[in-house]
């Protein structure tokens, strides 16, 4: 099998976001947030400071680096409460069909309808900023992708020779679901969180641009680029550094996710073949 | 065998609601099978013979459903018990394996963990202890190298290996009954009869009794010690299986044993199938008045299109359901 490129450089740009999270402490130069500094002010990008520094002297580069650690926190988490909200909806819905389908599918058109940075939005208002009101508050609003897949592929895996002989063997509808229906799904599952992880990114940089996210003076890419844009024109590396590093990490995901779909996904497998 | 039969069906029915009406797609199903008895159930497509084997297991689902009757296994009434009783007893008193089996097996799991999933499931065995008794139920099914067998997935395996690791799955709990709705259809003729072999003597050595679902009353009868001729929804003749090729008494039975080719070697490749009667199976919605058979049926008199034939009790033994039988 040759390598797809988009696996590939995906692969490459997410495990260097997440290896850049883990090793924060390592990699940073100085404290993100500790070491402030008025002498070096508004340094642009050198030797010494390679990203530049901000208007408090504080180094962007280890600030880009501990912001991964937010950013990448926000994208897994929530997509993994969104993608586990998502299959258990779906997947029963799919399953047992009847009235709880009905509700599951008008659960799902409610939140197809609101666009979910708006939802995400109102429940910020409400629960205050903060990493765990994002986490909830991103974790709630991106599932319908994933339940609407869900529900079809236990819809169409429901009559599967081994689904049916599942149940002549004694099989429990839980056992059923775990065991013969969520791994044939899991493929486009896991495409689908790979790229709700992208935007997770995107959303949790937009809300905290909004100012609903981490509070300040810890850094997220998004919190950074909302501090720099009164400087944009006199400091632009404070809001390159941070954008680029969105920019990579959501290009990388969705790199992933595509190159992922393209092995996974059992339709454009045998359109190769 | 004296005492309680092992399963003991009467008058069964089972009905087809199609939304303004509900129809009978099978009715009058009785037969009786004791333990480690063969028993086979042969007919065209579509007479009922499915439906009447998930009956027996609570797994019709709408729009079929039982109608009437009783089904007794081991003495007790189990057509009205819970769906968790139901499912204690599928797989582990009572499996089945089917027609396909390249379908059948789960893609993505090991076939060594869904034959240990039977023994997690219905004896409360830790997984540790199933995996070791999967591979040993993998042997039993003459499998080679069991041990690396089971970390295979069922797309490494042929027609043949995978309907084998099927039987160990159905026979892992070491079942009172084996229903084989037609096990080999899917397969090459010489695994066929491979695998209908190694079927019938795992059976035997454990005492399970097969209750067999075929159209190839050749195949059936070499199978099987009894043999039910079901049309159209009904049983129409039950006899032994020597019986029923010698002197079938059934105009339906008589024109299925004179459709299978070379009789005295009849079974030995499994191969024959049904060739068709003249005329067309009825649709469950229209079936003829009377006897069901009687568009078809060489021998029919006016009382054949009136009135529907009660069972008679045959003298040199077995059921059949005619007026006028042989
Ligand atoms: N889920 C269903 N919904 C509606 N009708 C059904 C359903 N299942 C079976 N039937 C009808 O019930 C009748 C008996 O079906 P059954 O599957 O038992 O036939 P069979 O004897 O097993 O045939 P085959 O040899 O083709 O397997 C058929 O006429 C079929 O159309
Ligand atoms: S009852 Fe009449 S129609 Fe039916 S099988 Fe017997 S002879 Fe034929
Ligand atoms: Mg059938």
């Amino acid at each position: 099998m040759k390598l797809r490129a988009n696996l590939v450089i995906g692969g490459v740009l997410f495990a260097l976001a997440i290896f850049v999270g883990l090793l924060a402490p390592w990699l940073a130069h100085t404290d993100p947030v500790m070491d402030a500094n008025l002498m070096n002010a508004e340094e642009p990008p050198s030797w010494t400071w390679w990203f530049g520094t901000d208007d408090q002297g504080r180094d962007i580069y280890s600030r880009v680096v501990y912001g991964a650690r937010v950013s990448l926190t926000v994208g897994i988490i929530s997509q993994l409460i969104n993608s586990v909200i998502g299959v258990a909806l779906g997947l029963s819905a799919g399953y047992f069909g009847g009235w709880w389908d009905d509700v599951v599918n008008a659960l799902t058109n409610v939140m197809l309808a609101i666009p979910s940075l708006i939802f995400a939005l109102a429940i910020m208002a409400v629960l205050g900023p903060g990493l765990t009101s994002l986490l909830i508050a991103l974790g709630l609003t991106n599932w319908s992708f994933t339940c609407r897949i869900a529900r079809a592929s236990a819809l169409s895996l429901r009559s599967q020779g081994y689904v049916q002989a599942a149940t002549v063997l004694g099989y429990g509808d839980l056992r059923i679901m775990i065991t013969q229906l969520l791994p044939n799904m899991l493929g486009p599952i896991v495409v689908i969180g790979t790229l709700g992880m992208g935007s997770a990114v995107l959303s949790e940089a937009a809300l905290s641009f909004l100012g609903l996210g981490v509070r300040p003076p810890f850094p997220s890419w998004g919190s950074m680029l909302s501090e720099a844009r009164e400087q944009i024109t006199t400091a632009p590396w404070l809001s390159i550094f941070p954008g680029l590093a969105i920019f990579l990490t959501v290009l990388g995901l969705n790199l992933l996710g595509d190159g992922l779909r393209d092995i996974l996904d059992p339709q454009s497998r045998s359109r190769r073949t | 065998m004296t005492g309680t039969p092992l399963l003991e069906v009467e008058d069964l029915r089972i009905d087809l609601d199609d939304g303004s009406r509900r129809v009978a797609a099978a009715e009058g199903i009785s037969f009786r099978i004791d333990r480690g008895e063969t028993f086979g159930l042969v007919g065209e497509s579509g007479c009922g013979k499915s439906i009447t084997a998930l009956a027996l297991i609570g797994l019709l689902r709408p729009p079929l459903s039982i109608g009437g009757g009783v089904i007794r296994f081991e003495g007790k009434e189990i057509q009205h018990l819970s769906a968790a009783k139901q499912r204690d007893l599928r797989g582990n008193r009572i499996a089945m394996i089917f027609q396909e089996p390249m379908t059948a097996l789960n893609p993505v799991s090991p076939v060594g963990r869904q034959i240990a999933e039977m023994f997690v499931l219905h004896k409360g065995k830790s997984w540790r202890e199933a995996n070791q008794l999967a591979v040993e139920a993998l042997a039993s099914v003459r499998v080679s190298a069991p041990e690396r067998r089971v970390k295979d997935y069922p797309h490494q395996l042929s027609g043949g290996m995978r309907q084998r690791v099927m039987i160990a799955i159905a026979l892992a709990c070491d079942p009172e009954l084996l229903i084989a709705d037609e096990p080999t259809t899917a397969l090459d003729v010489t695994v066929q009869a491979e695998i209908i072999e190694l079927m019938r003597n795992l059976c035997a050595e454990r005492g399970t009794a097969i209750l067999m679902i075929s159209h190839d009353l050749g195949l059936v009868a070499n199978v099987c010690r009894r043999v039910a001729v079901m049309y159209a929804g009904r049983i129409v003749e039950e006899r032994g299986s020597a019986d029923i090729f010698r002197a079938p008494s059934h105009p339906y039975t008589q024109g299925l044993v004179d459709s299978l080719p070379r009789l005295g070697s009849r079974a030995a490749l499994g191969r024959s199938r049904l060739k068709e009667i003249a005329g067309v199976v009825p649709a469950i919605t229209n079936f003829p008045n009377g006897c069901r058979f009687n568009p078809r049926c060489a021998q029919a008199t006016d009382i054949c299109r009136t009135s529907a034939p009660e069972t008679d009790v045959l003298e040199a033994g077995g059921l059949v359901r005619c007026h006028h039988h042989a």
